[in-house]
């Protein structure tokens, strides 16, 4: 294994690299309390273990007999007071630029789903791209398998967040089912991603470069395999990542009243069914422990395809099987479709996304 | 009957080995175990459960009735007293933190959340929601899901006024009947003392009638958003403190007409009476936070 | 003791009971001694035991998490089963090992140290201890429950926690009877130290230990009920449709967190302070000197409880608090290092210009002192907001707190054993097996848990089954630290505790420690069934009985 740059270097002993100022002045700040607390640690032990060494019985140490004393006791109140106080003093100016997320260039929300992102580019260059960021299907099969390889092992995803150096940019959070949180070590960032509310946070990266996360609230059993990857570029990329992603989105966009053949839409289905699907019910469709088999299933097999679809839209068990929703109507349909036809399922039924438009709500 | 004299009690009387704690801790083994499978319906639950109970309230019997049998017979000194009135004062403390997890609960969701979910930030998850709470203006549901039915809000009058007049008033009683025991008037104590209970369930009675109101007539449930919620949890839980308030009453008074408590002695009494007054400070809070504001 | 004469009878609870003359020799037998204990000491023993099976029980789901991340990819578990080896290895830890262990200390010491006969209310005593074997018995089966045990973490998170199966169900309610028996017990304890001291035990003359035990019974019972409010709300929300922590009802998820904490951050004070308090006996026995600043150790104790109320929120500096909250509690938490402060310098100044021996006792109170400090700083950097953004919810917090818990709370435990257990069996444990348990646990726990700093700073997030590969080295090396340290767990119980338990072993004088002061040193070892029965007479500095 080697070091990733942008993420966790082999056997680090500090944080990683900063890329932004915020996580410079992070840095400084810990190493700055690394020296006062070491400073106090080899005083405060430095007289403890002289006295261990000195004032033994052993050594014929005769006991003194003094148990107090108003000066001392006050000097060792006050000196701490002061020294926190400097310390609290020197994180404030830290804590207000953390915060201060207004002038932003480029915001973007970030919303967590069990178990993945959904990135949204909501005000200036890219708006309206919309982009979901998934785990690689094969990391979660090496980690099942327990023979993980690679350097970016857990952190490598379908689609990275694609971002400009230099420009600085909000990421508002939110989420759509229980607490996530997004987070970039190389920025300095962790904001928790709460449903039903936004939280913002902002960066603003001085280098390119891919940079790593991973959700730091735990969200459920695969609360370890949804990292985050920003990929930072220069303006030029970024405007020419912009063009391409929007060209493509209009291409790629699935008209939800096109009515699909058979083949076409497990062919469809079979991608959402490996990308979502299978790190839990298994390439197998048989499922694995609590996880229920798709192969065979009842609900898969009824005839009334509105059951399955509502268990798409809704989830089910309490999200242990967590709702779909934020898939698209063509995904849905497709990937129902290619578990109604797909092991042992030979049912002929296909799914239109206009079946799935008209469950949701 | 009375409390034997100071000098024929042990200096502090501890009490033998005892079955009751074992026993009571069984019969919350099946309360918590019945409760837990009842509320994932499993009709077996239930039926645990209400063994459980019925359990652990003979069980209760037995103890306190051993515990009054103690008392009667003197072997309870001063020094006893003291550390029931210690205990008594602490119970009360830990139960005013408990409503106290309530009440932050809904203070966080007048100040905090209600707020924040329709500020301008959040418009980008919640369009359409005003953040108004809940009052009787058309629209102003607290919950911005649409998954609460319309509902209107449940005002301090009628009952919840008349509800604090009772409470008040049974206070009063109370204090009154503490007098006569005092002056040794056993008599009067217990009249006064079955007004006071008469007045408790007076005020259940009139809280059930108030909650099939809102339900009936108000379409406001549990499920009323978070004003539904910390509606019912609260005076929930507070109508529930009454009920044992008013039993811990009932149960002084039937040992009083048994001949139990002196003029001199009588922390039993104190007791509930204390825990009576502490669920009346609870409901005026209510009354004025809950009802009013 | 005067005459007693029990009223009505009962079964079984009176087999023993006519004991009207004069020192009852109504020492209980056979199984009735325990399960209807009265007897603080013997209820002490019950507490002790259990919570020594509670870390048994507990550190067993450590092993198992720490063998899981001995190497990255899955090997053993499920993503899903690690999460419940996570969240009831903290619950089981926490409430069941580490809480009541101190009450069980409480229990035994408390009468001894102020000269009372027994705990205030005797039979409540065994309630309080009786209530946790429901509890721990539906909290350890909710593995065997459909969709097994709860997943959510020890702390309980809205929405997670909706999500969870039956089993959350059961733990909620078996926290609520752990509350309670918290509640009674502490309620116990108040009154037994109030109410009973003897005669000539002022408030300022009583021992450490008794103080901090005041002092954490009062926080006990201040947050005990305000988390039993907050996962009533869980279960309200779960299954009586109510919204608190469902923003589609108006709730917030954060508002749980807010409550949480509230009683989650004087928890942690909870498990450290009666270790304080330990660790205040003996120091000043082995450095045969009186405790210095007897009044400022008092006055700090009281005030790390009060602060310990406000500033629960630096568990939530990455919720997105409003700067001025974010600012407000950085400050305040990290005023508590003052008084905090304060108790180690006591501590080292007690140390200074004494004549120290290091027996097993004092080697856990040094070691204590030395580990516990390091992880105080640790929470010091952690309560700086800025630098909390890149550790919370990471190794590193995992590294800081059991730095304060098992270095702190269960070392300062097995230096009480130490000092006590000759007190507590008539038996001295061997010295060698002392050391020996001492120092590969230090070396042990230092080889688990230091690596983790490490892990934390370059960003490996806590509750992960599995992790990237950069990460593997200081897994590796904490797994086996892991296991050294519960081996040596499983030593001091086979070849220090069991012994002792048996008899076998050199006899214990009265006074096993040349210096050590107090009203425990006044009685036989082992110490008999019934003491103090009579108010003792004390000395002007209430150590010693006179007759
Ligand atoms: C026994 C338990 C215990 C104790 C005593 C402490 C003590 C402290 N803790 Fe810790 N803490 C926990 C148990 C404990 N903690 C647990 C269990 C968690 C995690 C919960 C979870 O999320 O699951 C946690 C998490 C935690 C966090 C949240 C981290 C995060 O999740 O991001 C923070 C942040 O502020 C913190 C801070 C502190 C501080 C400032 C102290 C202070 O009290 C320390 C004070 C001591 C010293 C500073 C050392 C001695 C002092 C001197 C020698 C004087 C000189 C010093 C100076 C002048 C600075 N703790
Ligand atoms: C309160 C006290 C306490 C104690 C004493 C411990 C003790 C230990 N803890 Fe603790 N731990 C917590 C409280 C505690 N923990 C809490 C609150 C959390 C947070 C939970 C959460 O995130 O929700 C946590 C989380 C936690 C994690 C993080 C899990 C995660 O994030 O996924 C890890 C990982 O290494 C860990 C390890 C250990 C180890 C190795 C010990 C060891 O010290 C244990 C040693 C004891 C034994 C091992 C028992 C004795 C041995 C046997 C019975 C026989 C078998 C032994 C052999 C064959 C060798 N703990
Ligand atoms: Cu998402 Cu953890
Ligand atoms: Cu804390």
């Amino acid at each position: 294994v080697n070091d990733l740059p942008g993420g966790p270097a082999v056997r680090q002993l500090d944080f990683q690299p900063a890329a932004t100022r915020i996580a410079m002045d992070q840095h400084w700040l810990h190493s700055a309390m690394l020296v006062i607390c070491g400073l106090i640690c080899i005083a405060v032990f430095g007289v403890m273990f002289y006295s261990i060494v000195k004032h033994r019985k052993s050594r014929g140490h005769q006991p003194a007999h003094f148990h107090e004393s108003v000066a001392v006791e006050i000097a060792w109140t006050i000196v701490p007071f002061v020294i926190v106080i400097g310390m609290g003093a020197m994180a404030t100016q830290t804590v207000v630029a953390m915060k201060d997320t207004t002038n932003a260039e480029l915001t973007i929300k970030a919303t967590g789903y069990q178990w993945k992102w959904g990135y949204d580019y909501l005000k200036g260059e890219g708006e309206g791209i919309q982009l979901l960021s998934t785990l690689d299907a094969g990391q979660r099969a090496m980690s099942d398998a327990g023979k993980p390889e690679g350097d970016d092992y857990l952190l490598k995803v379908d689609e990275p967040l694609v971002v400009p150096v230099g420009r600085k940019i909000r990421i508002i959070t939110t989420a759509n089912d229980v607490i996530h949180s997004w987070m970039v070590p190389a920025f300095g960032v962790k904001q928790d991603a709460i449903p039903g509310f936004v939280r913002d946070t902002w960066f603003r990266a001085e280098k390119t470069g891919d940079f790593y996360g991973q959700c730091a609230e735990l969200c459920g059993k695969e609360h370890a395999y949804m990292p985050i990857h920003v990929k930072v570029v220069d303006a030029p990329a970024y405007a020419a990542w912009v063009d391409g992603r929007r060209k493509a989105m209009a291409a790629k966009a699935d008209d939800p009243a096109r009515v699909w053949k058979l083949d076409e839409m497990i062919a469809r289905g079979e991608k959402v069914y490996n990308a979502n699907c299978a790190a839990c019910h298994q390439a197998s469709g048989k499922g694995a422990g609590a996880i229920k088999p798709l192969d065979g299933s009842a609900v898969v097999l009824d005839a009334d395809k509105n059951k399955q679809i509502a268990v798409l839209l809704n989830g089910q068990n309490n999200g242990a099987m967590p709702s779909w929703k934020a898939l698209s109507d063509t995904e849905i349909a497709a990937v129902i479709t290619y578990t109604k036809n797909h092991w042992g399922n030979t049912t002929g039924q296909v799914v239109q996304p206009t079946d799935v438009i008209a469950l949701r709500k | 009957m009375s409390a034997a004299s100071q000098g024929s009690a042990p200096h502090y009387y501890v009490p033998p080995p005892s079955r009751h704690p074992f026993m009571m801790a069984i019969g919350l083994f099946f309360v918590i175990l019945g409760a837990g499978q009842w509320i994932n319906s499993h009709a077996w639950g239930a039926y645990c459960l209400a063994f459980g109970l019925l359990w652990s309230f003979t069980v209760m019997r037995q103890w306190f009735g051993d515990a009054a049998r103690e008392s009667e017979s003197g072997l309870y000194s001063h020094h006893i007293d003291v550390s029931y009135r210690w205990s008594m004062s602490w119970f009360i403390f830990s139960e005013v933190m408990f409503f106290a997890a309530f009440f932050g609960a809904l203070y966080w969701a007048r100040a905090q959340s209600v707020p924040s979910l329709a500020s301008l930030e959040n418009a980008l998850l919640w369009p359409d929601f005003k953040g108004v709470w809940p009052s009787d203006a058309p629209g102003a549901t607290g919950a911005p899901g649409g998954l609460v039915e319309p509902f209107r809000t449940m005002g301090p009058w009628p009952i919840p006024t008349i509800n604090t007049a009772i409470l008040l008033t049974s206070g009063v009683t109370l204090t009154i009947a503490h007098h006569a025991l005092i002056a040794g008037r056993r008599a009067a104590c217990i009249g006064w003392m079955w007004l006071t209970v008469l007045l408790g369930i007076t005020f259940l009675g009139f809280q059930a009638y108030e909650y099939a109101h809102a339900y009936s007539d108000l379409n406001l449930k549990m499920t009323s958003g978070v004003y539904g919620s910390t509606f019912f949890m609260l005076t929930g839980f507070h109508g529930f403190h009454v009920f044992v308030g008013m039993v811990m009453l009932l149960v002084i008074t039937i040992r009083l007409m048994k001949g139990h408590f002196t003029p001199q002695r009588h922390f039993g009494f104190e007791g509930a009476a204390w825990y009576w007054h502490f669920v009346d400070v609870v409901w005026l809070g209510l009354y004025f936070i809950v009802y009013w504001m | 003791m005067s005459a007693v004469i029990h009223p009505g009878g009962h079964g079984a609870a009176h087999g023993h009971a006519d004991h009207d003359h004069e020192h009852a020799h109504d020492h209980p037998h056979g199984w009735r001694r325990w399960l209807f204990a009265t007897n603080h000491k013997d209820i002490g023993t019950l507490y002790l035991l259990f919570s020594f099976t509670m870390l048994m029980i507990g550190g067993v789901l450590a092993l198992l998490i720490r063998a899981e991340l001995f190497q990255p990819g899955l090997q053993f578990v499920n993503p899903e089963l690690f999460n419940q080896f996570t969240t009831m290895h903290g619950l089981i830890m926490v409430f069941g090992a580490i809480m009541p262990a101190f009450v069980g200390f409480a229990n035994w010491m408390i009468p001894l140290q102020i000269g009372a006969a027994d705990m205030a209310f005797a039979r409540m005593n065994n309630f309080s201890f009786w209530l946790m074997i429901p509890a721990a018995l539906t909290l350890v089966s909710s593995f065997f429950m459909p969709g097994g045990a709860p997943a959510a973490g020890w702390t309980l998170y809205a929405p997670l926690t909706l999500q969870m199966g039956p089993s959350m169900d059961a733990g909620i309610f078996a926290m609520h009877v752990l509350g309670a028996s918290s509640i009674m017990g502490s309620i116990n304890i108040i009154v037994t130290i109030l109410n009973m001291r003897a005669p000539g035990m002022t408030l300022m003359k009583m021992p450490m230990f008794v103080w901090t035990w005041l002092i954490t019974a009062y926080l006990l019972i201040a947050v005990m009920p305000v988390l039993a409010g907050a996962i009533t709300m869980t279960l309200t929300d779960r299954h009586f449709g109510t919204s608190f922590f469902n923003p589609a009802g108006g709730g917030d998820p954060i508002m749980y967190q807010h409550i949480f904490w509230f009683f989650g951050h004087p928890e942690v004070y909870i498990m450290i302070l009666p270790a304080f308090g330990i660790v205040s006996q003996i120091i000043p026995a082995f450095a045969r000197k009186p405790l210095f600043g007897y009044a400022s150790m008092v006055y700090a104790t009281a005030s790390i409880a009060i602060l310990s109320f406000i500033v629960w929120a630096h568990h939530m500096y990455t919720t997105g608090m409003p700067l001025t909250g974010q600012l407000f509690f950085m400050y305040a938490t990290m005023l508590i290092s003052v008084p905090t402060g304060v108790k180690v310098f006591n501590w080292l100044a007690t140390m200074w210009r004494g004549s120290m021996t290091f027996e097993t006792p004092m080697l856990w109170a040094v070691g204590f002192i030395f580990v516990f400090t390091m992880g105080g700083f640790t929470g010091l950097i952690c309560a700086m907001a800025p630098i909390d953004i890149n550790l919370q919810d990471t190794y590193y917090v995992v590294a800081h707190f059991h730095y304060v818990l098992v270095a702190g709370s269960l070392f300062a435990m097995f230096a009480g054993y130490y000092y006590w257990a000759p007190k507590w069996t008539g038996v001295m444990y061997s010295e060698t097996r002392g050391r020996i348990h001492f120092w590969l646990s230090l070396l042990f726990f230092n080889i688990t848990f230091f690596p983790m700093h490490f892990l934390g700073l370059a960003g490996m997030p806590r509750r992960y089954a599995d992790y990237p590969m950069q990460f593997a080295d200081f897994n590796a090396i904490a797994s086996v630290g892991a296991f050294g340290f519960g081996f040596m767990q499983v030593y001091f119980f086979l070849f220090v505790v069991l012994p002792m338990m048996r008899g076998r072993g050199e006899k214990a004088p009265q006074r096993p420690w040349e210096a050590a002061e107090g009203l425990e040193w006044e009685v036989p070892s082992p110490a008999p069934f019934h003491t103090y029965e009579h108010p003792p007479r004390l000395n002007a500095s209430a150590t010693r009985v006179i007759d």
